[in-house]
């Protein structure tokens, strides 16, 4: 095999073809003007013979090096059923030679750590913890028999741990009175082999009583964390529950516990679940929190339930002209106000589903419970809501308007919901700064407020010139040559 | 044959830096040969998905077919593929589901067929625990061999080494499991067995402290074989991630540090939206767009990622562009070739032109696409925001912006990363401050984030203020690490790298080289953990001499992570004329923001794998 195999044709024709002429080169006067240069560069470049590309690494279309391993598994098994036949995938043989350095060539890396006859390490690991203590060995391959001799001897707490990192025979088992088998434990951790120490603490927890073992692991930190996390690995949940709790971590333990909601799917089953959480010993801002996820769920299977009847029973016309996308369940808190805000607005504050009741019992910060109304009732086209969500009222009954948020990000709110024009001037008047003000007016063409704030300005060229930008003849036009023309106002300039 | 020099370019960027890191890959592609070897025959090998990037840098399939490997499947439950094979060899992670996964394999396996042999290799070590699992699902009896392969510190490129374990910080820092140290210390260990001992090392960190303690106790169990090679490396520095947390947070302005951040690099591989790079042929008005992301491998074999990677991206169209005029000028060359021996000459340059010209293509794509994202508004913004906070403005309050990202639903990895950074960038939050975040994120995002905020505060990126003392403005002034006149084009500093923050990580490795540790004594205090030095004895006759002029070689160890921008900053003080020290990188995974504050984050259910 001489050449290196081809990708698919067409693939081919991609890597062989140089007409990179999907570039668009419409964005002129930014810094990166230099890679429109380097662009033009690449297209100007053509050549008639484009074929033999032997020195660039072949690569398919989804980029891994034809002969790379994630390539070929792919390769390898499209053809895997063709009864076990072996495609040819013409790769080109390459010499395996190691060219190390002589000093480097008489290494592999296990063979820095270990002498170990790895066959041997499962057998004697199954027999440690087979129930019956026999001594039953599968046959060994290439193993030294020198190996053998020495298995039934009583080895030291120091050699069993070698022993067990080696991947040698070993045997537990021998490890009999409690003494014995902390010295174990303390020796494997001494060797810091992780693997070691979860093997003998396996062996711990089956021959010694929870208590004792939580006892003797509260003054062994390294091993209580490998037991920790082979607890977590195992899913040994009870255990590990009682024995963060035996620990004094409560919290950790809280909070595991907690953790077990997320894998319940029935909405039912997972109100229950966190009931039973709020009792457990948070710390006080997270116990906070839990109440209020119980609630939320609680009070969304009421409100699904409802909402679900009115429905299908289709007595309700806010749900027969936008029908629900999806359930409420599981939403986080502001999508439920949302959700709320479209479907039970005005509610009286006594409804669990009505806005006013959610806002209330979940504390929702002022500036959020505007933003999500805003924004359910703007998509709703509700614009007398709108209206009213923004006035108030003072003590001698003149109404005024007013926002926790800046009246610029109403009029961005509005504006995606395509508010008209005199909904959106009218808030857009109420935006303070006033540069702020006429390039948000400019951007939506909200002539009125352009003209009236140049007015306040007295700038008279300001005006001149954005009289240019209204149609000759229109309103604004003919408002423009009203105000350019009277002589009561006093222009600055 | 053709197929030789193939093979060589296929790691050859590994061997052109100051230390020849393919004697690593070498070493690891030896060991497979020897493992596949052991199992005489025919074979089939049964992939744990996540082990065919990283193997992908170690071996290619020819390697494992001249092994007599002859079919690769993917690890998945239910009956193994038909393959008429001697061994079937599955290739797995230590990792409890996938040995559920294997059981249901073995156990389905068609009795009336010739039996197979099955085997098992674990990357990058065996595991006990796992094994016993295999037993108690009956079917640890089925195999034949069951052996370990130490991948632990892939070479990623010729500078850089990485054990690509995706849980290390959170293991480390969170869930306070050393494992992920133990395989570092045995990767270093390695590294010194073919590189020679590492005469000085020095740390700052509990994780460092550690790693450095074990590798201290393996040198001293293994003295007997200690290898007789002249050290490579002057230097190792060992550094703790939450010695340095904010860098991460930070947004990455070079070139690939972008490249990160938006599309993900993955094993030296990127995907990008196909659309830029698609082409219209002639006549064919551009149908057939393809859907396929296009996937890219970035690294320095390629020579013109090599030139742009590292540079601030704001650099990066100038230089594209200089080389757009030197590739042209050479294509011209061409009409000035009249002889035959002009032409043959002309025509050997072509496939080197050929492969700068398309490499020229593809990042002038990828710098378009990137610079639709830099341009746009909410990057500016996001981008101001973090500035803000890294030259301590208003941290100690809620910031607006972060608010308005809230209520309009941002994803929360971005709204995470930006509390976290104003939660560092204070020395912790006030708890008024913390207490109006946390509820927003609850509120918005959901209650079962409690998971997530509890495990930031445990590894300390989210806190409340303890002291009234906020130290950061300390240790920004002395570290330096806010560059008021940052040069992005021709830096003459490493705080180009974000153009203006100066990572802190890299700032101690500088320092350390020169002067030294002892001027930041008091800033070295107010980090976490402890900071230390050893020095490991040296077999005589081994001592280097060094001559003059000679750079040192310091081995930067990061335990937990390491940013692109990072090492683009460690590249950059190489490559300082005066500098007087090289660096090669090794970390225990490739991180950004995202990656990273994912990667503490409790997942709603949990993956398959």
């Amino acid at each position: 095999m001489l050449k290196m195999t081809r990708s698919k044709p067409d693939e081919e024709e991609y890597w062989h073809s140089s007409k990179f002429r999907a570039f668009t080169f419409d964005d002129d006067d930014d810094e990166f003007s230099s890679l429109k240069e380097s662009k033009r560069a690449v297209n100007s470049i053509r050549l008639d013979d484009d074929d033999d590309e032997d020195d660039v690494e072949k690569v398919s279309w989804s980029g891994e090096p034809v002969g790379s391993i994630s390539w070929s598994i792919k390769e390898t098994a499209s053809s895997a059923h063709s009864a076990g036949q072996v495609r040819d995938q013409g790769f080109p043989k390459i010499d395996t030679a190691p060219s190390l350095s002589k000093q480097g060539s008489s290494y592999s890396l296990s063979s820095f750590f270990k002498g170990r006859s790895k066959t041997g390490s499962f057998q004697s690991f199954s027999e440690s913890f087979s129930e019956v203590p026999s001594r039953s060995f599968a046959p060994e391959l290439r193993k030294p028999k020198s190996e053998n001799k020495d298995y039934l001897s009583d080895w030291t707490p120091i050699e069993t741990v070698k022993r067990m990192r080696r991947g040698k025979v070993y045997s537990l088992e021998t490890f009999r009175s409690l003494k014995d088998k902390l010295l174990l434990l303390d020796e494997a951790v001494n060797a810091l082999d992780g693997n070691v120490i979860t093997a003998v603490l396996i062996y711990l927890k089956k021959s010694l009583s929870k208590e004792i073992l939580s006892r003797e692991l509260m003054s062994r930190e390294i091993a209580l964390r490998h037991y920790i996390h082979y607890l977590k690995e195992v899913g040994e949940q009870k255990l590990l529950l009682d024995l963060l709790k035996s620990l004094g971590r409560v919290e950790d333990m809280a909070l595991l516990q907690y953790r077990d909601h997320l894998g319940i799917k029935d909405e039912g089953r997972r109100k229950e679940f966190l009931k039973n959480c709020i009792s457990l010993p948070f710390s006080p801002d997270d116990a906070a929190h839990v109440q209020d996820h119980y609630t939320l769920l609680e009070r969304q299977i009421i409100i699904e339930a409802s909402d679900k009847q009115m429905e299908t029973k289709g007595q309700s016309d806010i749900f027969k002209k936008y029908p629900r996308k999806a359930s409420i369940l599981n939403m986080p808190i502001i999508t439920t106000l949302y959700y709320s805000c479209f479907y039970h607005y005005g509610e009286p504050e006594g409804t669990f589903s009505s806005p006013a009741n959610i806002r209330q019992t979940f504390k929702i910060a002022e500036k959020q419970y505007f933003l999500t109304a805003l924004g359910a009732r703007a998509k709703l086209k509700a614009w007398s809501d709108v209206d009213s969500l923004f006035t108030t009222k003072n003590w001698l009954g003149y109404t005024k308007k007013r926002s926790p948020i800046g009246f610029h990000r109403v009029v961005d709110i509005l504006q995606k919901n395509n508010a008209p024009v005199q909904v959106l001037q009218e808030y857009l008047s109420l935006v303070e700064d006033t540069d702020l003000k006429i390039s948000l007016a400019q951007k939506h063409k909200c002539h009125d407020v352009v003209i009236d704030t140049y007015k306040d300005l007295k700038d008279r060229q300001q005006l001149i010139v954005y009289r240019g930008k209204v149609e000759r003849g229109s309103l604004e036009d003919r408002k423009i040559e009203a105000l350019l023309n009277n002589t009561q106002i006093r222009w600055k300039n | 044959m053709i197929s030789l020099p193939d093979r060589t370019k296929m790691a050859a960027h590994l061997s052109y830096g100051r230390v020849n890191l393919n004697i690593l890959r070498e070493a690891a592609r030896k060991e497979l040969r020897e493992f596949l070897d052991k199992c005489a025959g025919s074979k089939a090998i049964v992939w744990d998905e996540y082990l065919t990037g990283p193997f992908g840098l170690i071996a290619q399939y020819s390697l494992l077919k001249e092994h007599e490997v002859e079919k690769m499947f993917t690890l998945k439950g239910g009956r193994l593929p038909a393959a008429d094979v001697k061994n079937i060899i599955f290739f797995v992670r230590p990792k409890l589901e996938l040995m559920d996964i294997i059981a249901e394999n073995v156990i389905s396996e068609d009795k009336m067929r010739s039996p197979r042999d099955f085997h098992i290799l674990f990357v990058p070590r065996h595991s006990l625990l796992c094994e016993q699992r295999l037993k108690e699902q009956g079917v640890l009896g089925s195999f034949i061999n069951i052996d370990e392969y130490i991948l632990d510190l892939i070479p990623y490129d010729g500078d850089l080494l990485s054990m690509e374990s995706e849980g290390a910080f959170r293991e480390c820092y969170l869930e306070n499991d050393q494992t992920s140290l133990y395989h570092t210390a045995k990767g270093l260990m390695t590294l010194q067995a073919l590189y020679g001992t590492i005469p000085q090392i020095f740390g700052k960190g509990e994780c460092a402290r550690h790693v450095a303690n074990m590798m201290l106790r393996m040198k001293r169990e293994f003295a007997g074989s200690q290898t007789q090679i002249l050290p490579v490396f002057d230097t190792l520095l060992l550094l703790d991630r939450n010695v340095d947390l904010l860098t991460p947070l930070a947004t990455q302005l070079t070139y690939e540090g972008l490249i990160d951040e938006i599309y993900g690099i993955t094993n030296g591989y990127v995907k990008l939206p196909p659309e830029k790079f698609a082409q219209k042929k002639q006549g064919e008005g551009g149908k057939d767009l393809p859907t396929e992301p296009k996937k890219l491998q970035l690294n320095s074999a390629e020579e013109l990622y090599a030139e742009i990677r590292d540079k601030n991206f704001n650099a990066v169209g100038a230089a594209l562009s200089k080389k757009a005029k030197i590739i042209s000028a050479a294509f011209e060359e061409r009409h000035n070739a009249k002889t035959v021996g002009e032409i043959k000459q002309f025509v050997s340059q072509l496939p080197h032109m050929q492969a700068a010209r398309s490499s020229l293509a593809n990042h002038t794509s990828i710098a378009e696409l990137i610079k639709d994202i830099t341009t746009s508004e909410a990057f500016f913004d996001n981008l101001t925001v973090e500035q803000e906070f890294m030259t301590g403005v208003d941290t100690d309050k809620v910031n607006t912006y972060i608010e308005d990202c809230i209520a309009q639903k941002d994803p929360l990895i971005k709204i995470l990363r930006l509390v976290c950074m104003q939660s560092v960038c204070n020395n912790g939050l006030k708890q008024k401050v913390l207490d109006y975040y946390k509820r927003e994120i609850l509120q918005t995002y959901g209650y079962e984030h409690i998971l997530t905020l509890n495990n930031l505060e445990k590894t300390g990126l989210l806190k409340p203020q303890t002291s009234t003392r906020n130290n950061y403005p300390t240790i920004r002034k002395t570290l330096k690490l806010w560059m008021e006149d940052a040069n992005e084009q021709n830096p003459n500093d490493i705080s180009y790298v974000y153009s203006g923050y100066a990572p802190l990580s890299v700032r101690l490795t500088q320092l350390l080289a020169r002067p030294g540790w002892r001027s930041i004594e008091e800033v070295l205090k107010m980090l976490p953990g402890p900071h230390f030095e050893e020095r490991q004895q040296l077999p005589p006759g081994l001592h280097k001499k060094r001559q003059q002029g000679e750079n040192r070689t310091t081995l930067v160890f990061f335990l937990g992570g390491v940013t692109y921008a990072e090492i683009a900053a460690l590249r950059f003080l190489s490559q300082m004329e005066d500098g007087g020290t090289e660096y090669i990188i090794a970390t225990t995974k490739l991180i950004n923001g995202t990656s990273w504050i994912k990667s503490l984050m409790d997942r709603l259910e949990a993956l398959p794998f």
